[in-house]
């Protein structure tokens, strides 16, 4: 733990690991004493939070432009319903195989995508991520096209809210530990590294297409293990969790989050969330004022509530560098 | 193998015409509303997703301009003033919300036109309502085009492609104002260091392109039901059309939309439930063996 978090002094740390911890109590406790739509909504806060995250790792810290990352959470969830459906695995394997089946799509996209820069990278991801969504959509025998799959053969275990929520809550917080390591390993800096400076990183020596298709795999990974989240949350799947829109939610709560913060994906995915469910109540149109408050937090706020609070709290912040340098890329 | 089995299911000539008819009707709404994105992606450099809440909107003013016109040259005064409407809002969005973003990084400049797709649905939701509307055809009944039956309409979108080729290239290479289009995304400091002001022929171009997204709107009206959402699914496409054809190039994005055009046409007689898959493909394909663009990309 001591290289884990090298960054804080002494003081600093031992008050992160129990504010950590105090959160992680209060969340242990809480189906106690919420309601069961506060707890299927915090489900939902939680999956979408990694998945936000695990964009994170391509989008804040690699630099790259995956403007299609809600594939990979569709294909994990796909993949897990068809191998619960239609496998003779154990439904802990098909838990475990889906996000690998995910992993391995990003493999694919990834190497065709590393290849290019900025803009093209995006198009490409967005070429191929709607390509994959159009074959779901239309392939009717194997994934049940436009209708979706429904009442997917999860375990009984697991099929009450507080069960759902206790595995997203067990399985995010894990998630987010190693994504933290990965991202504050020689590889992860070499990462940031990259997104950083291209030129210098390539003639140091690092392989800057290894390294970005490393971390797109990773997102990838961790996107499918959010969509398995969401098939034991929900028991049914359909090709709306692949379609661009999705993506581009993903990419609002990143940026409101602040993508140069390592929880601000998790910040932002929460106050979308719930900004939907409360101004959902309150007004049809709530999707005129999340537009209405994304504009204006664009132009007045472009590097996100964390980001903002992160830059206020730390005069030197170091890593707004890499971000001026990558804004200009 | 058996030849006849495979012959027999190949379509006859009449159907592959009919098809390959229908298939440059919809590439040419496509070229309409990729024309115009790629004007505006060529100049100002910003990808622009409202450019498919123009088309949806161009559609949707369409309707009321005729309902409120009635008979069936509504249509007619429609594809006339629908587009200008839609320009006329475009400059109001440039001038309020765009220009402040040009210097930002793209993905800002991405989320903020999402953003404006957000609201403009709502929107749009305020003023139409929720329930889809259809618009009557002003040119009922069908003719035979080298022996495939093909809807009267489609003449009027198969006319419409190339006069909006011609009409960009006579204004990007005749006109005076063209020029200065071309030589502000070749080198915005030194258009603005003659002593030109660089923020109206950005202005122009914007309105110029939302324009073409809101004609393409208009023309597919009649033939379709305008229902909230229709933007979503083409800006994908017509982004696809533009970065593919090469970012700025009007001859790229024609290319591309006929490729694309043709490649969801005969897709539909041979895998007929993967023809929306082809597009993607085709564009995926195309960016591999080229990343930069088929032809020669302004950026």
């Amino acid at each position: 733990m001591s290289t884990l978090f090298a960054r804080f002094t002494e003081a600093k740390k031992i008050l992160l690991l129990l504010l950590i911890l105090a959160a992680l109590l209060v969340m242990f406790f809480i189906p106690t004493f919420l309601s069961k739509y506060s707890v299927y909504l915090l489900t939902v806060i939680l999956f979408t939070a990694l998945l936000a995250t695990s964009l994170n790792i391509s989008l804040g810290y690699g630099g790259m432009l995956p403007l299609h990352q809600a594939v990979f959470f569709g294909v994990g969830a796909y993949a897990a319903a068809l191998l619960l459906n239609k496998s003779p695995l154990p439904p802990w394997l098909s838990f475990l195989a889906a996000p690998l089946v995910a992993a391995g799509v990003a493999l694919v996209i990834g190497t065709v995508c590393v290849r290019l820069r900025g803009l093209y990278f995006g198009m490409m991801t967005l070429a191929m991520g709607q390509l994959v969504w159009a074959i779901v959509y239309r392939w009717y025998e194997f994934t049940g096209g436009d209708d979706g799959i429904h009442g997917i053969a999860v375990p009984q275990v697991l099929r009450s809210i507080p069960a759902a929520y206790y595995t997203a809550l067990i399985v995010f917080s894990v998630c987010l530990l190693i994504i933290y390591i990965i991202l504050n390993s020689p590889f992860g800096i070499a990462l940031q590294a990259v997104r950083d400076n291209h030129q210098r990183c390539e003639s140091i020596g690092i392989n800057i297409r290894h390294h970005q298709l490393i971390a797109f795999v990773l997102a990838g990974f961790f996107s499918g293990v959010a969509g398995v989240l969401f098939v034991i949350l929900e028991r049914s799947v359909s090709p709306s969790l692949l379609f661009w829109t999705k993506s581009a939610e993903l990419l609002i709560m990143v940026l409101l989050g602040g993508m140069f913060t390592f929880l601000g994906p998790t910040f932002g995915a929460a106050v979308i969330i719930v900004l939907g469910v409360f101004l959902g109540v309150i007004t049809e149109y709530w999707l005129l004022v999340l537009g209405t408050v994304l504009v204006l937090l664009i132009l007045f706020l472009p590097q996100g509530v964390l980001g903002f609070v992160k830059e206020k709290i730390s005069s030197s912040a170091p890593e707004r560098k890499g971000v001026d340098k990558y804004a200009q890329g | 193998m058996d030849f006849s089995a495979i012959l027999s299911q190949f379509p006859d000539l009449y159907t592959l015409a009919g098809q390959f008819f229908v298939g440059m009707s919809r590439a040419m709404i496509l070229f309409v509303v990729a024309a115009g994105l790629t004007v505006v992606m060529g100049v100002l450099r910003i990808v622009n997703f409202t450019h498919g809440t123009f088309y949806m909107l161009g559609a949707f003013i369409a309707f009321s301009v005729a309902q409120w016109l009635g008979g069936s040259s509504g249509f007619w005064l429609a594809l006339l003033i629908a587009p200008l409407i839609v320009a006329a809002l475009s400059f109001v969005v440039e001038s309020t919300l765009m220009r402040r973003i040009y210097d930002q990084p793209r993905l800002m400049q991405l989320l903020l036109t999402y953003a404006l797709v957000l609201a403009f649905n709502d929107l749009i939701k305020i003023v139409w309502g929720v329930h889809y509307k259809s618009m009557a055809n002003p040119i009922p009944g069908s003719i035979s085009l080298g022996g495939a039956t093909l809807p009267s309409y489609n003449l009027i979108l198969l006319a419409a492609g190339p006069l909006v080729a011609l009409g960009l290239w006579f204004f990007m290479s005749r006109t005076m104002m063209g020029k200065l289009c071309r030589a502000t995304a070749t080198d915005r400091e030194m258009v603005d260091a003659l002593g030109i002001n660089s923020k109206q022929v950005f202005a122009s171009v914007f309105v110029l392109g939302c324009y073409l997204a809101g004609l393409g709107g208009t023309l597919i009206a009649p033939t379709t039901n305008i229902v909230i959402g229709m933007g979503m699914g083409i800006i994908i496409n017509a982004i696809l059309v533009v970065v593919v054809g090469g970012l700025g190039n009007v001859w790229g994005a024609l290319v591309v939309s006929f490729i694309f055009g043709i490649g969801e046409s005969f897709g539909v007689l041979f895998a007929p439930r993967f023809a929306l898959v082809f597009p993607f493909l085709i564009a995926a394909t195309l960016l591999m063996i080229r990343p930069s663009g088929l032809m020669k990309s302004v950026w």
